[in-house]
């Protein structure tokens, strides 16, 4: 028989680790939707003497390797220092798991993201975090390093899909080098809708296809 | 290693039947030259005439004449043939829109983005929940300027049967073309163009276990149609190049392989497995028509779990189905069909399509059952939704 994912991939998606929640939890984190796809809840407890992640626990509705992904980033962050959790990049998680298709990309990094949200909620809840900064041109273009190029794997602002980003007054306007009936485009357009529409300054986004 | 794979895929392609094969096997090596014209030498008239009894046996298995029928390489290429060629013959005598229904397979459906691209007006009609076409939207939506509606007869995914007659009653009406890809529906669900009002129609061997990469085009004696493929003047000259006729003949076997005693086989596995899901396996739903659908297609939905997921847990126990989750679709979107039933991303995302053929048993039925009830309630056990979580799910 012949699977689309690595064995250490197949592994976690059959049997994850560190499944479930965690009751009353030092800090937690659920990232994506059910509308919009792929879902994530990442719980955290702290040792507040190392400051290293003590306990983990995920969830995952999602495909096999949002799942293996989450389970991976569970072993991976484990014992770790906040500061040494944060760094974890999809690329060591994908890593890890001897390997994950370009194309889920977007799927796994989701629970990368949920582990640094969690963490992140961690530190705003015990007054870690600074105040809240404006959104620049410059936020926004950190953000859209988690959006992925299906095209590549790799962020759409690594791969200059990304030509321009306009920020006036709220207005957020994203030029992607891609037809707008490109196979990829809807889920490029959604996902960086996903990434800037919360940020809490932002009025409205736009994203303009060049044709 | 698993004996044997339990295929239920069957929409997508169909094992080969050995006697269509057999079938076939003479024009490879036998009577393999091109299909001459009368005056040519013997092994091509040959050949001409196992393509013209091939075609006159698909001909009118559909109540066609054979001169209605063409060849071509499946059903991509039939519908393009059709919705473009209308386009290209009456796009200026007629008028530049199309009407086509939003769950119309890709073939259709980004023929009509490619004419919508050079400046055509589609209407993409909406359907209900169940996946039927509005037949007053229809009507709407029509104009003196309609060439062409083109509505499926079954929809590739849901399964849902459409009303041909009256769909054709009014593109006649209207004085509109009509086409239906049957690609799901050929020789499962009755479609005889001496009653149904329909100028095209796209066949397929593939979905009735016949070779790949050949289908067919019924086209209604003088309906006007642009050529597509240039070259040669085959198949009345509406589709050059040279004949495939070991696919051809197959395809012929193909559908004189198909008993109505094996479709009622093929719903009693259906309505078993449907019964059974729904009652056995909680918050899961049918999607498309109960009782108007092809006899092979069960789709159903369940709820708080992806199905991509589903279907790799599946694959490892060795059963092979499809499901309309985005992660799973090379595109990576999400089932525009159950978007077009008003489904959202979550029923689009845990949709599983079952379908039917010649090879499967009752027993696969209850190992499906079987198997995708337990996986469902793993996955569901690591999923952040569900009713019994329900509470938490707003604690972000």
């Amino acid at each position: 028989m012949k699977f689309p994912y690595s064995e250490t991939v197949l592994e976690h998606f059959r049997h994850p680790r560190n499944v479930g929640q965690i009751e009353e939890p030092d800090g937690k984190a659920i990232e994506g939707s059910p509308a919009c796809g792929d879902m994530v809840s990442v719980y955290i407890n702290v040792d507040k003497e190392t400051n290293t992640i003590s306990d983990i626990k995920f969830e995952s509705y999602g495909c096999a390797s949002n799942i293996a992904t989450g389970s991976i980033i569970t072993e991976l962050a484990k014992g770790k220092t906040l500061d040494e959790a944060k760094k974890i990049t999809w690329k060591q998680a994908a890593d890890a798991l001897g390997g994950l298709p370009k194309l889920k990309a977007h799927c796994s990094v989701l629970a990368i993201e949920g582990l640094r949200s969690a963490i992140q909620n961690y530190e705003e809840r015990h007054g870690l975090v600074k105040e809240r900064k404006p959104t620049t041109v410059d936020v926004v273009r950190r953000r859209l390093g988690k959006v992925m190029n299906p095209l590549s794997g790799l962020s759409v602002v690594r791969t200059n899909l990304v030509t321009a980003i306009e920020v006036k007054d709220g207005n957020v306007r994203v030029i992607i080098d891609l037809p707008s009936d490109h196979q990829f485009a809807p889920v490029v357009k959604e996902e960086i809708m996903e990434k800037i529409e919360p940020l809490w300054d932002v009025k409205s986004v736009e994203v303009v296809f060049t044709d | 290693m698993l004996e044997r794979v339990v295929y239920l895929d069957n929409a997508a392609a169909t094992r080969l039947d050995e006697r269509v094969l057999d079938a076939m096997k003479p024009y490879f090596f036998e009577t393999y030259a091109v299909a001459t014209s009368e005056f040519g030498y013997s092994l091509g008239i040959e050949a001409q005439e196992a393509l013209g009894e091939a075609r006159s046996a698909i001909a009118t298995s559909l109540g066609a004449d054979s001169e209605e029928f063409i060849f071509t390489s499946g059903d991509t290429e039939s519908s393009n043939i059709a919705v473009k060629g209308v386009a290209q013959a009456l796009g200026e005598k007629k008028g530049r829109h199309i009407v086509v229904s939003k769950i119309e397979d890709f073939p259709v459906l980004n023929s009509a983005r490619a004419l919508e691209k050079q400046g055509f007006d589609v209407t993409y009609l909406d359907v209900d929940g169940e996946g039927l076409v509005d037949l007053d939207k229809l009507r709407d939506a029509m104009t003196d300027r309609t060439a062409l509606v083109s509505i499926q007869h079954a929809n590739q995914e849901i399964g849902t049967i459409q009303d041909l007659e009256r769909i054709g009653g009014i593109c006649r009406e209207k004085g509109a073309l009509f086409h239906t890809d049957a690609t799901h529906t050929f020789t499962r669900v009755p479609l005889d163009v001496g009653k149904i009002p329909v100028d095209l129609v796209t066949v397929s061997a593939h979905t009735i276990h016949g070779p790949k990469g050949v289908g067919g085009l019924y086209v209604r004696s003088g309906t006007p149609l642009g050529k597509w493929m240039d070259g040669g003047f085959q198949e009345f000259n509406l589709r050059a190049g040279l004949e495939n006729i070991p696919g051809a003949v197959g395809f012929a076997k193909a559908v004189d392989l198909v008993t109505p005693e094996e479709t009622e086989k093929l719903r009693a596995m259906r309505d078993r497995l449907i019964d059974r899901v729904l009652a056995e396996v909680p918050d899961t739903t049918l999607n498309g028509h109960r009782s108007k659908r092809v006899p092979q297609n069960a789709n159903i939905t369940f709820h708080f779990v992806e199905g991509e997921s589903i279907t790799l847990h599946l694959d490892m126990r060795g059963f092979a189905v499809s499901t309309g989750s985005a992660c799973f679709s090379r595109s990576l979107e999400g089932s525009h069909v159950i978007f077009g039933i008003g489904g959202d991303h979550e029923r689009a995302h845990g949709s599983i399509r079952f379908t039917f053929g010649r090879y499967n048993t009752m027993e696969d039925v209850d190992g499906i059952v079987a198997s995708i009830a337990e996986v469902v309630e793993e996955l569901r056990k690591i999923s952040p939704l569900g009713r019994d979580k329900e509470g938490q799910e707003g604690s972000k």
